[in-house]
């Protein structure tokens, strides 16, 4: 890969502004398209790219699309920018650097689904991104990109921009709609599936952000063009985040399948002082924790499965020999704990269950059996959550205990006695029960 | 049935409809699968994940598109490797289920323990102990021993006003979201709603007033812990205290059906209802009730309910006295003389029945018998030829079917029919017309709305009759409900005729599912029509006397007045006897509801000083008269009552105590299916023919040409639930929330 597909703006300098991006094929793919291509060809050569969704799940984009049911209209495209998985910043770095290929693909998916209106939903934080994002959708509107009868044609579409208000279960696409319409964020049942049923209980095409940024160049350059990158079952480029104890974190675009995580964590710096590493997160908290022993598995969504995880979102959290194990996974227990949106009995119950047990241990309260009660309350939980997020919750602890049990029960025997020690502040700030006094204690709202 | 589906669950076969869900299917056969979340008058949202099974289906062969058989012969099944929920899962064809798996059983024993750890388990304080879901549940499949450690135990607001009428208590609260989906999708009032998330999530009404809705006593039924209960009686009994005796309500036309809980009180040493809990008629009121019926019980045992005979004495003061002496009086002031009788609409069809007799049969010529409130005396006969069809069934009103609603506002009228009629509307697609004078909560469903000058409703009825009529030729069925509210005595009843008309013309008149539907006043309206075959109240009368009348306008002037009552009324206190009468509760009998549903109730407690039932006083004066009467019971009156009014011909106690299977099957020992609701072991009454259906029916000429109303300038009262009056006045629960009538006055034209 001599040059970046996505991370574009690190090959050519401004890139964000309209001029630079259609003066290095901006806004090509959408010309062709609108000029030359019916909307079931669009769809057809993504399709055809075998284009995998870069939010978590990896479904092909192309097939998702054609589950709309035909003749029913309006029918809308929702844009995932919630990016609310720890570790994963590259929709991040796409909308603020590169933000008009990101509204490129958009408008082509909105094309290829003949939708009229597309929504991009960003997590709260992205506020100032979401200018730049703005901006951005402002030049295409000004240059007659977008808005009515586009470059002539009969063709119309409107783009707006929604910040989320800080859950990371509206990262959740049923959860988003919710979040969207102006309701709770909570998942929907499915089925109706969005793309029968979604938005306003409309035919919606969901996707990330990264997702559609392949859009342009698949519908510029070609399925054939496209596949040249990647494996067989996993196609194309796929940005990668790295970041925890390495020395360059950040975003690194690859091939999918070209390399393992042992580059990975080369390319980044290597690990911080050279340390060996102990553990890898490839999905964020998401997925389960890896051994070192994993080091060599290839970095597509085949190998990585096979290895015992997810690539999911592909943000790699690199642990050192410095990490102590169990804090990593109560800090992971924690988040599960506060995004838990708390509409079904195993995960609302189970996170806040789990963290009791991991904050009495942290605290030097804990016991060998609490072990066994964490794995006790993980495997209640699994397969029985209303949606992936509680599933997700069950990885840092099943994960961690199955590698890593010696050092839980060495954590129990060396702080037996409630010597809480370094972590007593944080669990002071955490509201955790078992170092505060009876009379201070309140359930936590952070 | 060409829509049935086939399935097994634990090996044994079951055909359902099409669309049923597993949970459903299973209670076909009596196989209780756990559920919280679930409600089957509620939409499915499967949250709480109590319902898990294993789910099958046949495996096909994707080459031949067969179902692969095994070895035996018969389908390979394919199991899901994942359990499902069974509330949200569809049946399928040939789809096998198992609930009885070390699986299952252990996911149902993971979910209860996930919910005891945030559970405050205060179960002997609790108001649903005995008769909780949780507690029932947790027997049955719980875990036997906390692991969870007490300190670090969720804590919450455990009283919290949700309005006045109900309480949250957040500890007990396990997020099921029944109550926030009975009052958005059934009440439409959107009041309750989760706020917050995780563990934090909680109830919260954001409505001002808050919990504002006539329903919310119904979310405290289906509420599947003690997290919901009721002002009136949170805190008042153990479920096991308590007897249960089924009844009626006589608060509007609907006659839900009732269960009186009651309990002897050692401090007054009688018993006392304690509470009012809707039981189940699926052609009444399925499981709900209104809050004016679930709480405007204290006047059965209000302090100063009449206990004793008054008369007025020589220095014209009312003085307690006794039957002998009452008795003795009436005879002696009304032998030889007319009696002019009211009849309140809320006595039961054996007193009114009664009653008239005496007038027509016992008392001196020129005797007369009038209904109260008079107004409708002017259409109740209407309403009984063009009424509904014997076999209406509103759950049944659908796509094709048209409601046509006039001059009425239906959820203060009649709160149920609102539940019921909305869902035909909203859910099955029935097309709604609306015509009032001002805008009710039902013409956010109408499909069509027209609208005229107040006091206009008779006039706009007779002009578009009419069309509509031509119009409505095409619906498959025809409801037409109407009020007399605003109206004068002729507007009334020309806007009756023009409505029937509708129904005529239209050729909807005597069918099924059509007719019309008046919104009368109290409970028994159109029962004491039938027993008296009301006359319009005259102005002047030599003897007067008054059942259960309440407050009235305009009595006839007379020198004797008799006042037969529960309390000491305004009309009571000029009277110059008071007899006192019992109150529902205190006795049996049969109403006939604004549908001609003829049912029973029964006696739950005992009577209240020397208090005797309306029929037995109308029984001792009549013999004073002369009369050689002597029924014993209410049951021997019905049976004269279906020998000589024809509309009633072949009703029995019997047949209307016949009761049957419903679905949903609620009430029994699973307390998690249905909520509290009781079964109904009373009797599922039974509506009677409307004349309409007769074979030698002719519609009446005068259908023809409705007459024309001039419009008076008089004052016209909007009817409300909650509006004051003698029984509602004695709730303090209810209190803040009476009306007085809306008094509007029209423009004359
Ligand atoms: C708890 C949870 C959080 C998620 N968060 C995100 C997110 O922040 N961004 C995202 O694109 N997808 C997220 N997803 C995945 C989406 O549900 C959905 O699969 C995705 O938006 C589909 O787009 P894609 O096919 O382009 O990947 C999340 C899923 C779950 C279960
Ligand atoms: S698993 Fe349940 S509680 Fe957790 S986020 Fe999903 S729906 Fe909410
Ligand atoms: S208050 Fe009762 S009905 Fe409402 S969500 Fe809580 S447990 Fe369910
Ligand atoms: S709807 Fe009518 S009959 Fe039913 S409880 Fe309310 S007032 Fe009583
Ligand atoms: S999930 Fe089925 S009953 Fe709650």
């Amino acid at each position: 890969m001599d040059k970046h597909v996505l991370l574009r703006d690190l090959d050519v300098p401004n890139i964000r502004e309209l001029a630079v991006y259609e003066a290095n094929e901006g806004y090509a793919a959408w010309r062709k398209a609108l000029g030359s291509m019916k909307p079931e060809q669009v769809m057809g050569v993504v399709k055809d790219s075998g284009l995998r969704g870069r939010g978590g799940a990896g479904f092909p984009a192309g097939v998702k699309w054609s589950f709309l049911p035909k003749d029913v209209f309006p029918r809308y495209v929702v844009v995932n920018g919630d990016e609310s998985e720890a570790g994963t910043f590259k929709d991040h770095e796409l909308i603020e650097f590169n933000p008009h290929q990101v509204i490129e693909g958009v408008m082509l998916t909105s094309y290829a689904v003949l939708a009229s209106t597309a929504y991009i939903y960003l997590r709260g934080e992205f506020y100032a991104p979401a200018k730049m994002l703005q901006k951005a959708i402002d030049e295409a509107y000004a240059a007659g990109l977008l808005g009515r009868n586009i470059l002539g044609t009969s063709y119309s579409l409107d783009i707006y921009i929604h910040l989320g208000a800080g859950a990371y279960i509206c990262g959740e696409e049923t959860a988003l709609l919710e979040s969207l319409e102006g309701k709770l964020g909570q998942p929907r049942l499915r089925p109706p599936f969005p793309a029968a049923q979604g938005l306003y209980a409309k035919p919606t095409v969901i996707n990330n952000i990264e997702t559609l940024a392949n859009v342009p160049p698949i519908v510029l350059n070609g399925a054939a063009w496209y596949r040249q990158f990647g494996t067989e079952k996993s196609p194309g480029t796929k940005i990668f985040c790295v970041s925890g104890r390495v020395n360059k974190p950040g975003n690194y675009e690859l091939s999918l399948g070209s390399h393992t995580i042992r580059e990975l964590i080369e390319m980044a710096g290597g690990t911080i002082d050279g340390r060996p590493v102990k553990g890898i997160l490839p999905a964020g908290e998401s997925a389960p924790m890896l051994p070192a022993s994993a080091l060599d598995t290839k970095l597509d969504y085949e190998s990585v499965q096979a290895a015992g995880s997810m690539l999911g979102s592909a943000s790699f959290i690199i642990l050192d020999d410095t990490v102590d194990v169990v804090w990593a996974a109560r800090k992971m227990v924690r988040f599960f704990k506060h995004e838990s949106c708390g509409k079904c009995t195993p995960c609302r119950e189970g996170t806040y269950w789990a963290l009791r047990v991991y904050d009495k241990i942290v605290s030097g309260n804990g016991s060998l059996q609490d072990i066994d009660q964490l794995s006790d309350i993980a495997n209640g939980m699994l397969n029985k959550c209303f949606c992936l997020l509680g599933e997700f919750a069950t990885s840092p602890i099943l994960s961690t205990i199955k590698h890593f049990r010696p050092e839980y029960e060495q954590f129990v025997r060396e702080h037996q006695g409630g010597r809480a020690d370094g972590y007593r502040d944080e669990l002071i700030r955490d509201h955790a029960v078992h170092v505060l006094p009876e009379e201070s204690i309140t359930d936590e709202r952070p | 049935m060409a829509d049935l589906v086939n399935l097994t669950i634990d090996g044994v076969p079951v055909a359902v409809p099409k669309g049923t869900n597993i949970v459903d299917a299973a209670k076909r056969i009596g196989n209780d699968i756990p559920v919280f979340c679930y409600h089957p008058k509620l939409r499915q949202v499967g949250m709480c994940r109590m319902c898990l099974v294993e789910v099958g289906t046949p495996r096909m062969d994707p080459a031949t598109k067969q179902i692969v058989k095994g070895e035996d012969g018969k389908p390979v099944i394919a199991w899901m490797p994942k359990l499902q929920t069974a509330c949200t899962t569809p049946v399928s064809e040939g789809m096998a289920v198992r609930t009885q798996t070390p699986q299952v059983l252990a996911a149902r024993k993971d979910i209860l323990e996930f919910l005891l750890t945030s559970h405050p388990l205060d179960c002997p304080i609790c108001d649903k102990g005995g008769e909780c879901p949780l507690q029932n549940l947790t027997l049955a499949h719980g875990p036997g021993m906390s692991r969870f450690e007490y300190e670090a135990k969720h804590h919450d607001e455990k009283h919290v006003p949700l309005g006045d009428l109900i309480y949250l208590d957040r500890e007990r609260c396990i997020q099921c979201s029944r109550c926030i989906r009975f009052q958005d999708d059934l009440a439409d009032d959107h009041v309750l709603q989760f706020h917050e998330r995780g563990r934090n999530m909680e109830i919260v009404t954001l409505s001002d007033p808050p919990f504002n809705s006539f329903f919310s006593g119904n979310t405290t039924d289906i509420c599947p812990v003690g997290a919901l209960t009721t002002a009136d009686f949170r805190f008042k009994a153990r479920a096991w205290e308590l007897q249960g005796t089924p009844s009626l309500c006589t608060h509007c036309p609907v006659g839900c059906n009732l269960t009186l809980n009651t309990r002897l009180e050692t401090h007054t040493g009688g018993y006392e209802v304690k509470r009012v809990m809707p039981r189940q008629n699926e052609q009444v009121n399925e499981i709900w009730l209104c809050d004016k019926g679930r709480f405007v019980h204290h006047f059965t045992r209000a302090a100063d309910r009449l206990t004793h005979p008054l008369l007025r004495n020589a220095g014209g003061t009312l003085v307690e006295s006794t039957w002998e002496a009452a008795l003795q009086r009436i005879a002696d002031r009304t032998l030889g003389k007319p009696i002019t009788g009211i009849a309140g609409d809320r006595i039961a069809n054996e007193d009114a029945y009664l009653f008239a007799g005496l007038l027509r049969t016992v008392a001196s010529k020129g005797s007369l018998i009038s209904m109260a409130p008079a107004m409708a005396t002017y259409y109740a006969d209407l309403a009984r030829a063009y009424g509904v069809g014997k076999d209406t069934d509103f759950n049944q009103l659908g796509k094709g079917d048209v409601i046509l609603l006039v001059n009425g506002d239906l959820e203060e009228a009649a709160p149920v029919w609102f539940l019921r009629l909305r869902q035909a509307v909203v859910t099955r697609g029935a097309r709604l017309i609306v015509a009032n004078d001002h805008t009710t909560k039902m013409h956010r469903y109408a499909g069509q709305t027209e609208s005229y000058q107040l006091g206009n409703a008779a006039n706009w009825a007779s002009t578009r009759a009419a069309v509509l009529a031509e119009e409505l030729k095409g619906a498959r069925h025809l409801l037409i409900v109407f009020s007399d509210e605003k109206l004068s005595t002729s507007g009334v009843r020309s806007l009756a005729i023009s409505l029937a008309s509708v129904l005529v013309q239209s050729g909807h008149a005597g069918k099924s599912n059509s007719g019309l539907l008046p919104l009368y006043p109290h409970g028994n309206t159109q029962g004491v029509s039938d027993m008296t075959s009301p006359q319009p109240w005259p102005d002047r009368a030599e003897a007067v006397w008054l059942i259960g009348v309440g407050e009235g306008e305009g009595v006839p002037q007379a020198p004797f007045t008799i006042v037969q009552d529960l309390f000491q009324t305004r009309l009571a206190e000029q009277a110059d006897v008071v007899l006192p009468a019992l109150s529902f509760a205190e006795r049996e009998g049969t109403f006939t509801s604004g549908d001609r549903r003829v049912q029973r109730f029964y006696q739950a407690l005992p009577a209240m000083g020397q208090a005797m039932p309306d029929w037995w006083i109308v029984q001792e004066v009549a013999k004073r008269l002369g009369a050689t009467w002597n029924y014993q019971n209410t049951a021997q009156i019905f049976t004269e009552i279906s020998q000589h009014i024809p509309a009633y011909a072949g009703l029995s106690y019997e047949a209307i105590s016949h009761t049957e299977d419903q679905w949903p099957l609620v009430g029994r020992g699973d307390l998690y299916y249905g909520g509290t609701v009781y079964d109904n072991t009373g009797g599922l009454g039974l509506r009677y023919p409307a004349d309409a259906e007769r074979a030698d029916f002719h519609a009446d000429v005068h259908l023809d040409t409705p007459p024309e109303v001039t419009i008076e300038a008089v004052q016209r009262v909007r009817r409300r639930l909650y509006e004051d009056g003698e029984l509602i006045r004695r709730s303090k629960v209810l209190a803040a929330h009476i009306v007085n009538s809306v008094t509007e006055v029209p423009q004359a034209a």
